[in-house]
């Protein structure tokens, strides 16, 4: 803390004061800005004091990697450079954080599952880095549409997964990941999603903080791990590596690792609810029935409470907002009144409807659904159509759906 | 890092490993010229090592440590196989990660570093088996010698995969029967000295680990280019006497075997234009720095 404290007040090279990141984030001005998702990213990463990102094409991020190249020759990042694909990427980042810097990247879709084997070996490194998903599609026939079935592949790497349902989240929370992450007791990687298109491809009003203000820069010897630049004593790990041998020692050493990990993810949480506001928000959860979303579909959802409220339907909503740490207390706590609970999702195996079951008592109460896929838009009405026909209320047809 | 970082407070100086206690009484760390001499006089920075007895891969480690121009600035990058059942016992940061992946893994750090100590030397060098550099990972070696990344590649080739027990690997013999190459291996060699040449490295050595003296040397040279010019690539000899049904103490001549001038470890060099004239500056440093110290020696 000391190393940060020091470096508040004073100035980066292009003239950004390191900002205390609590008053950055709550009390410093906000400008609103009309961006798209992808030019937000951009924003936020001009005030995260990133020392390298590494970027590769992939459609929907290649517009966001694109942009902070720009910020890169315009000097508000230490190195950038395209690498050769995103397991290679995901690599690159991996050494770069090794190496005692704040690394940031963005993939979707297929390059999530080429660079799968990197992340649980980032968790168990316990390298901060932080990655945006920007989910798409990744079956065969291709497909570059929204689709968020990538991100239950995450789920189990020991990343914190966050998903963010709109473009104002996207800032904040890149911003608070790295503060997240970044705590000693915490020092995982995070993957933000958010739902490909409709976030980096459409344009909001987005309160931004004073350009002029930035995080403080990375502390590397803040790290649980020792950092590997040959600055602190390069001390033998072990005698007898015990890696690759079958022993009991062996077991004992990789099964506390990984405890040790999902303790960190653990630990994680009462900072990831100070800093985004707790892990779920919920609104008229006293309600009989409830939608419960994450990404865009708590848009949808939001929207199809609306329409279910002109027809005397009350509806509770619940905006899941971090996946790891996972907020069963708060959705068990939220569902309680809950006699039907619907999890619209824009994947086709229901990952988030399956999450919820596993958490809550009478789970019969979930209905997992509407789901779409491969692309296709979550109108509100099929949300309020799958609702209505649960509850047995005559719903009107929709246009080629039939009835 | 200075030898000063390492030093042990007295109070639990007695505590300390004696390996560590060594290590700061006796470690080469900041000593100009060191090299293979130093062994058998100061502490090396590998410690004990689980390779087999007489594996050549043990002496390539210890010639290759000792030669190090700069390892009190150096950090290192492995792969998996038998090199990282040693990368623990080395005193130099290192990093394992995943297999195949340790020239993206070295891209990302030799930047990291760059972007934080833009005033200091960090030296970056890998070292990983043949299967990791030029079979799984080999997208990533030639990748990072396209981008020019400032560090050294090091292949211990022994022209299998040892460390799972002896299987086909790219740098195997043409016709060598194998685990995963029941009727022998079916096509030539891989030529990834003559790739790195042509994919942009700088300095390019194929051969064993006979003569600690011309390790010495070629690792020197290569970190040194590296550092200032750009990529290099050292590719050596470093048979598995295990799956080549060698014994223990054969390790040496199978080297010597395999260099003479028609084999296919034959000692071959390629130098860049400005890697030449990088190195004949510093040759002219260096007599001029003898040629002093004999002037002073004289004058003393």
């Amino acid at each position: 803390m000391a190393e940060i404290k020091s470096h508040i007040g004073t100035q980066n090279k292009k003239g950004q004061t390191y900002t205390d990141p609590w008053k950055m984030m709550h009390e410093a001005p906000r400008n609103p800005s009309f961006y798209t998702g992808s030019e937000v990213i951009k924003e936020a990463l001009r005030r995260a004091s990133c020392d390298v990102m590494i970027a590769y094409p992939i459609t929907p991020q290649s517009e966001a990697a694109a942009l902070i190249g720009e910020l890169f020759a315009e000097g508000y990042i230490g190195d950038y450079f395209r690498g050769e694909s995103e397991f290679a990427v995901m690599s690159q980042c991996a050494g770069a954080a090794f190496g005692g810097a704040r690394v940031f990247t963005t993939t979707a879709g297929p390059g999530t599952m080429r660079a799968m084997e990197n992340f649980p070996m980032w968790a168990g490194a316990r390298l901060p880095i932080q990655m945006i998903v920007t989910c798409r599609g990744i079956n065969s026939p291709l497909s570059i549409q929204p689709d968020t079935i990538e991100i239950s592949y995450l789920l189990n790497t020991g990343m914190l997964v966050w998903h963010a349902e709109t473009a104002q989240d996207f800032f904040d929370w890149i911003l608070k990941g790295f503060m997240v992450s970044e705590e000693p007791e915490v020092h995982l990687p995070l993957a933000l999603c958010c739902d490909g298109f409709f976030v980096t491809h459409t344009k909001d009003v987005v309160n931004l903080t004073p350009t002029d203000m930035c995080l403080p820069p990375y502390d590397p010897y803040r790290s649980p791990v020792p950092c590997m630049d040959m600055e602190c004593p390069p001390v033998r790990m072990m005698r007898d590596p015990f890696i690759m041998k079958s022993n009991y020692i062996s077991y004992a050493t990789h099964a506390s690792w990984q405890q040790e990990i999902w303790a960190a993810v653990e630990r994680s949480r009462k900072h990831t609810i100070k800093w985004i506001n707790g892990l779920i928000d919920t609104e008229n959860t006293d309600a009989e029935v409830v939608i419960v979303a994450s990404g865009t579909a708590v848009s949808q959802g939001r929207e199809a409470i609306r329409l279910l409220e002109d027809e005397g339907v009350r509806c509770g909503l619940i905006k899941v907002k971090s996946l790891r740490p996972w907020p069963g207390e708060e959705i068990r706590e939220a569902t309680k009144n809950a006699k039907h609970i619907f999890v619209p999702e824009f994947n086709v195996t229901g990952w988030l409807a399956k999450e919820i079951k596993a958490t809550i008592p009478n789970s019969e109460r979930v209905h997992a659904g509407p789901h779409v896929c491969g692309g296709m838009t979550m109108p509100p009405e099929i949300i309020v159509s799958e609702i209505k026909t649960a509850l047995g209320l005559r719903s009107e047809s929709l246009a080629g759906r039939g009835s | 890092m200075s030898k000063e970082r390492i030093k042990i407070s007295p109070d639990l100086y007695d505590i300390m490993p004696s390996d560590y206690q060594d290590l700061v009484q006796s470690a080469t760390y900041g000593k100009e010229d060191r090299g293979w001499k130093d062994i058998g006089t100061s502490k090396e920075l590998i410690e004990q090592h689980s390779l087999c007895a007489g594996c050549p891969e043990s002496m390539a480690f210890r010639y290759i440590l000792a030669s190090l121009p700069n390892p009190e600035d150096t950090v290192m990058v492995g792969s998996t196989g038998c090199t990282s059942l040693v990368f623990p016992m080395v005193a130099v940061h290192n990093i394992h990660s995943l297999f195949g992946n340790q020239n993206a893994i070295a891209s990302g750090l030799k930047r990291a570093l760059s972007v934080r100590f833009p005033d200091r030397v960090k030296d970056v060098v890998v070292l990983a088996g043949d299967g990791a550099t030029v079979d799984i990972g080999l997208d990533m070696t030639l990748q990072a010698w396209f981008r020019q990344e400032k560090f050294t590649t090091i292949c211990f080739d022994n022209e299998l995969y040892a460390n799972t027990g002896g299987q086909e690997s790219g740098l195997m013999q043409k016709g060598f029967v194998a685990k995963m190459a029941p009727v022998g291996k079916l096509f030539d060699k891989v030529r990834l000295p003559e790739i790195a040449r042509e994919s942009g490295c700088h300095y390019v050595v194929n051969c064993t680990v006979s003569k600690p003296s011309l390790v010495e040397k070629v690792i020197r040279n290569s970190v040194l280019i590296a550092r200032e010019i750009g990529p290099t690539y050292i590719q050596l000899y470093t048979p598995c006497i295990l799956e080549i049904g060698k014994n223990s103490m054969e390790g040496l001549q199978e080297m010597r075997d395999s260099e003479k001038p028609t084999e296919r470890f034959a000692y071959k060099e390629f130098v860049s234009e400005p890697a030449k004239q990088f190195l004949a500056e510093l040759a002219a440093k260096d007599k001029e720095r003898k040629a002093a110290a004999k002037q002073l020696a004289g004058k003393a």
